[in-house]
């Protein structure tokens, strides 16, 4: 039996910052997991994907990443995922401080 | 030291101008990723899970106090104030933008530093041991023979495309600090029955996720022989090494499934053909090269000042003790710099920091520095004399923690803190373990105890040769850790053991401390190091220890 699908969030990292960035609705690429666009729907989730793809002048390397709803919009279910929405865990750098 | 000559400045410089063009390219998007990225990876480009990453070649771990304070720029100026450095003697950058990286390898070139083969399946940057040229053990001084291969091994045609990533590491003492038998080709620097220096090759060591010790491949390689029959191994295993599969590529894997004396005749089979065609052109350059390492003109001084500070201060006392190690010259002293203060990143330095060390090295070291794969800092040639005004400077940076080769030395990978690859963190467990044995006031009575942490199964924290090796992993969704028992790193290299079930985040830390207190009562005496208890009582005592809740049910069953 295929595995059921579980929501998704299409991530990737910035060009020429390098830093992790997610889709959202209007296809516009943010810093803030929040504000992506949570894909309940796998045929939809592809097709983001194949967009984010086509956008290699912005982002490299997007993937879909499992995420859930929220309070305040997607959240991370991996810890990985949770390391890339902060920053590292020994400096206060990255998104935990400027996001 | 090694000074460039034009040559090496012309091809650096070609280097770093083709990959401003490539950048360019990217950035206009004439050259697509799949295009871009090897380009950017044999540059030492990675991009990692906040950012890119710069990994920058610190040859053999040697530096003069100039490319030191280019270091300290780079951190400064295009990243976040600080640097890491590696196990492999390399520095990396974590936060660079892309758009930068070409003005940082010119910073680079500048001061005779590159990025070159720090990534990809090439020879990498070639490490030695970070006492070079000061120890009072060493046969000869290692760098030369370093340096020769960095020479042959960079853009060498033949070996951009191996089966995978190719390192060498050089020792010139029998104590070996360089974990020659943990590399690809490991060689240490020996004399024959005539007096004569040669080469002892070993070859197929390795980490990762086959963690194998290296075989002797050869006994004795003479000077004259020694490019030719490295050139026939790596040729051999280019041919012999397996493609078809990334985690069986690595030479350890051709050596074990070929067996040692196949593999030798294809290396001998090779031999034939490499060595007709050196015409000895290669010891007429290692001559010159080994010229340039000569020794700094040595003083002679009184030691009363060290043996004042020595006698009347407690913390300089303490420093010296554990920081400093026998120099080959009288009078002089080698000083380990620690980056591992207590609840700090291991092998972090920040741009004040690194300036400090160079002008300490100007001042007082010769003008020579070492990066350590221990992820240390070395000022290999010290006056005495000049010690305690140096471990004053030192204090007054944060950088005179007493602590070298303790349980707070650690060796940790950046981990998921910044690495793609990582499948948990390594930084937090090392900053925990340092501040619980100082808040102890333990590890001096511990004495030497080496921990080493990997964030994955790729072991770039060596936790395979840890004393006590922690490999954190990914269990369903959860960091856990992994303790292995009894690895060395030295020339009696073992791999450690692993203990049984793996640790959680919170657990992992008063495991270790069990551990280490367990050995206190294990151990016959205050002389007998963790890992000789270990290697005479072996595991089953450790285990007691470290898993308490078994140890007690194995206790109620014998009673039922």
């Amino acid at each position: 039996m295929p595995r059921k699908f579980t929501p998704k969030v299409v991530t990737a990292n910035r060009l020429l910052e390098g830093d992790a960035v997610w889709l959202t609705a209007e296809g516009r690429w943010t810093p803030d997991m929040r504000e992506a666009e949570l894909l309940d729907e796998e045929a939809h989730a592809e097709l983001r994907l194949l967009t984010a793809q086509s956008d290699a002048a912005t982002v490299v390397g997007p993937y879909l990443a499992d995420a859930v709803a929220g309070a305040q919009g997607p959240e991370p279910t991996h810890f990985r995922e949770t390391f890339r929405t902060r920053g590292p865990s020994n400096y206060a750098h990255g998104k935990q401080v400027e996001i | 030291m090694y000074h460039y000559n034009d040559f090496d400045r012309a091809f650096v410089q070609e280097r770093v101008n083709q990959f401003r063009g490539q950048v360019e390219r990217r950035i206009d998007g004439s050259l697509t990723e799949d295009e871009f990225r090897p380009l950017r990876l044999m540059n030492g480009l990675y991009l990692q899970l906040h950012a890119y990453m710069l990994r920058v070649a610190i040859p053999y771990g040697t530096l003069n106090s100039d490319q030191m304070r280019t270091l300290a720029l780079l951190a400064e100026k295009w990243d976040r104030g600080y640097g890491h450095f590696t196990t492999r003697q390399n520095i990396q950058y974590n936060w660079p933008a892309l758009r930068d990286v070409p003005e940082m390898l010119q910073a680079l070139a500048d001061v005779g530093l590159h990025a070159i083969q720090t990534s990809g399946n090439t020879i990498r940057n070639v490490t030695a041991d970070h006492f070079a040229g000061a120890a009072a053990d060493e046969i000869a001084d290692p760098r030369p023979v370093a340096e020769l291969l960095r020479q042959w091994s960079t853009d060498h045609p033949e070996f951009q495309f191996l089966p995978r990533k190719f390192k060498i590491a050089v020792t010139g003492a029998a104590h070996d600090r360089a974990v020659i038998q943990a590399h690809d080709i490991g060689i240490q620097i020996v004399k024959n029955a005539h007096g004569e220096i040669g080469y002892k090759l070993l070859v197929g060591g390795g980490l990762g996720r086959t963690p194998m010790i290296g075989k002797v491949i050869e006994e004795f390689v003479s000077q004259d022989d020694l490019l030719p029959y490295c050139e026939a191994i790596v040729a051999a295993y280019n041919l012999l090494g397996r493609r078809d599969n990334k985690y069986k590529a690595r030479i350890k894997i051709t050596v074990f499934e070929n067996g040692l004396e196949a593999f030798r005749d294809a290396v001998n089979e090779q031999f034939a053909r490499t060595k007709p065609a050196f015409s000895g052109v290669d010891v007429k350059l290692f001559e010159e090269i080994r010229a340039q390492f000569a020794p700094p003109a040595w003083r002679n001084a009184p030691l009363k000042a060290y043996d004042d500070a020595y006698a009347a201060d407690a913390l300089f006392r303490s420093w010296a003790d554990t920081n400093l190690t026998a120099h080959r010259a009288e009078g002089y002293a080698i000083v380990s710099v620690s980056l591992k203060k207590h609840g700090e990143t291991p092998g972090d330095a920040t741009a004040e920091q690194m300036r400090v060390l160079a002008d300490l090295a100007d001042l007082y070291g010769h003008n020579e520095l070492r990066i350590s794969h221990e992820q240390n800092v070395i000022l290999p040639h010290v006056h005495k004399s000049d010690l305690p005004k140096l471990h004053a400077k030192l204090r007054e940076h944060g950088l005179a923690t007493a602590n070298i080769g303790l349980v707070s030395d650690i060796i940790a990978c950046p981990g998921m803190d910044y690495c793609a690859l990582a499948t948990a963190r390594s930084i937090p467990v090392a900053q925990q373990i340092a501040l619980r044995f100082e808040e102890l006031k333990l590890e001096h009575d511990v004495g030497p105890l080496k921990i080493k942490i990997s964030g994955c199964i790729n072991a770039c924290g060596h936790h395979h040769v840890g004393h006590i090796g922690i490999l954190g992993l990914d269990r369903a969704g959860v960091e856990n850790y992994q303790v292995t028992l009894g690895g060395s790193g030295d020339e009696t290299a073992s791999i450690g053991e692993r203990a049984g079930p793996g640790f959680s985040a919170e657990e992992i830390v008063p495991a270790v401390e069990r551990l280490v207190l367990g050995y206190l009562d294990l151990r016959s005496s205050p002389d007998e190091t963790f890992l000789a208890a270990y290697r005479r009582l072996g595991p089953a005592p450790f285990k007691s220890v470290l898993y308490p809740e078994q140890e007690a049910k194995r206790e109620r069953a014998d009673a039922a």
